[in-house]
């Protein structure tokens, strides 16, 4: 056996076990921990592809960003995950059986595929070998060529989502004393003056 | 079956094997941790944020296969595609979350149950 089959076997087994655990998990904060190493052994997998550069997009965007944001909510709220879980044994069942037939669907799918026959010529962006042109150097030139009005467009969708989720999260509270300064400035009487005769004091 | 489609595709120039192992193995994968993500939402029928962390594996059971196909068929433009699907997901996370904060302000919970202010 391979090293790379090795590698592999040992990743997706990883990502399955955590993907489980994360919807089982009784505390949330360890179902974001759990997401987090199934994100870790996705990447691992997609370096195996020999896709470098989605591999680290998903470590250090997804888990360094995204996760965390997670992590962050999860703790900021105060609620009781314990009433949260009641339901389980309730819903069990019914995820159980959907979650079967999607597998059974999904299998029969896969026993019966073949490409289309024109689906090797259809390619638009042939891969170079990773002797010519290394991943990231690749996709960089599909990117900011071919696609560039899709990447601004995505940028644009993230800038949209950062405006919504202040937006959504600002408030301004009333219960809460601030300094005004023009206030301060303008205080009648902020400095008196005093004629102090000498020797005399005030 | 498959190994027809082998033979169809091997006789482009596209790499026939990913990282020693077939494309079945991650399109396997992949099918798993989506019905996992499925299975998630029902299980977990009151809390939204394990509900959101379940699209979040959904969506990563897409990017492997998208990313399973392209080095399978050697067209880097799977790769291209599960770039914009991280950037909408980022974003579909960022505004879940603060829908979910302000919820939580308004109501004190986040069980998804008593999401029915709107329901008059």
């Amino acid at each position: 056996m391979g090293l790379t089959v090795f590698a592999f076997y040992v990743f997706a087994c990883v990502a399955v076990a955590s993907g489980l655990l994360v919807v089982l998990a009784r505390n949330p904060v360890h179902s974001v921990l759990w997401l987090i190493l199934t994100f870790f052994s996705a990447a691992g997998m997609m370096v195996l592809m020999g896709a470098e550069f989605v591999a680290m997009l998903l470590i250090i965007v997804y888990v360094g960003a995204v996760m965390v944001l997670f992590l962050f909510v999860v703790m900021m709220l105060d609620v009781d995950f314990a009433e949260l879980k009641r339901g389980l044994a309730e819903y069990l069942p019914v995820g159980a059986l959907v979650g079967l037939v999607l597998v059974i669907e999904l299998m029969l799918v896969f026993g019966y595929w073949i490409f289309a026959d024109a689906a090797p010529q259809a390619r638009e962006a042939v891969m170079p070998a990773p002797a010519d042109v290394p991943n990231t150097h690749a996709l960089g030139q599909i990117i900011y060529d071919q696609y560039i009005l899709v990447f601004q467009l995505s940028g644009l969708i993230l800038l949209v989502a950062m405006i919504g989720a202040i937006v959504l999260t600002l408030r301004h509270r009333t219960d809460v004393k601030r300094q005004d300064i023009l206030a301060q400035i303008y205080r009648e009487r902020a400095v008196d003056l005093k004629d102090v005769e000498p020797g005399q004091g005030v | 079956m498959l190994a027809a489609a082998a033979a169809t595709v091997s006789e482009g120039p596209a790499r026939m094997v990913v990282g020693g192992i077939g494309l079945e193995g991650y399109l396997t994968v992949a099918a798993i941790l989506f019905v996992i993500g499925i299975f998630g939402i029902f299980v977990n029928r009151r809390n939204v944020i394990i509900i959101l962390m379940s699209i979040e594996l959904m969506l990563l059971a897409v990017n492997i296969n998208l990313v399973a196909f392209s080095a399978h068929l050697g067209d880097l433009v799977g790769q291209v595609f599960t770039l914009f699907v991280l950037t909408v997901a980022a974003a579909e996370a960022a505004i879940g979350l603060a829908i979910l904060v302000c919820f939580f302000r308004n109501r004190g919970t986040i069980s998804v149950e008593d999401v029915n202010m709107m329901k008059g």
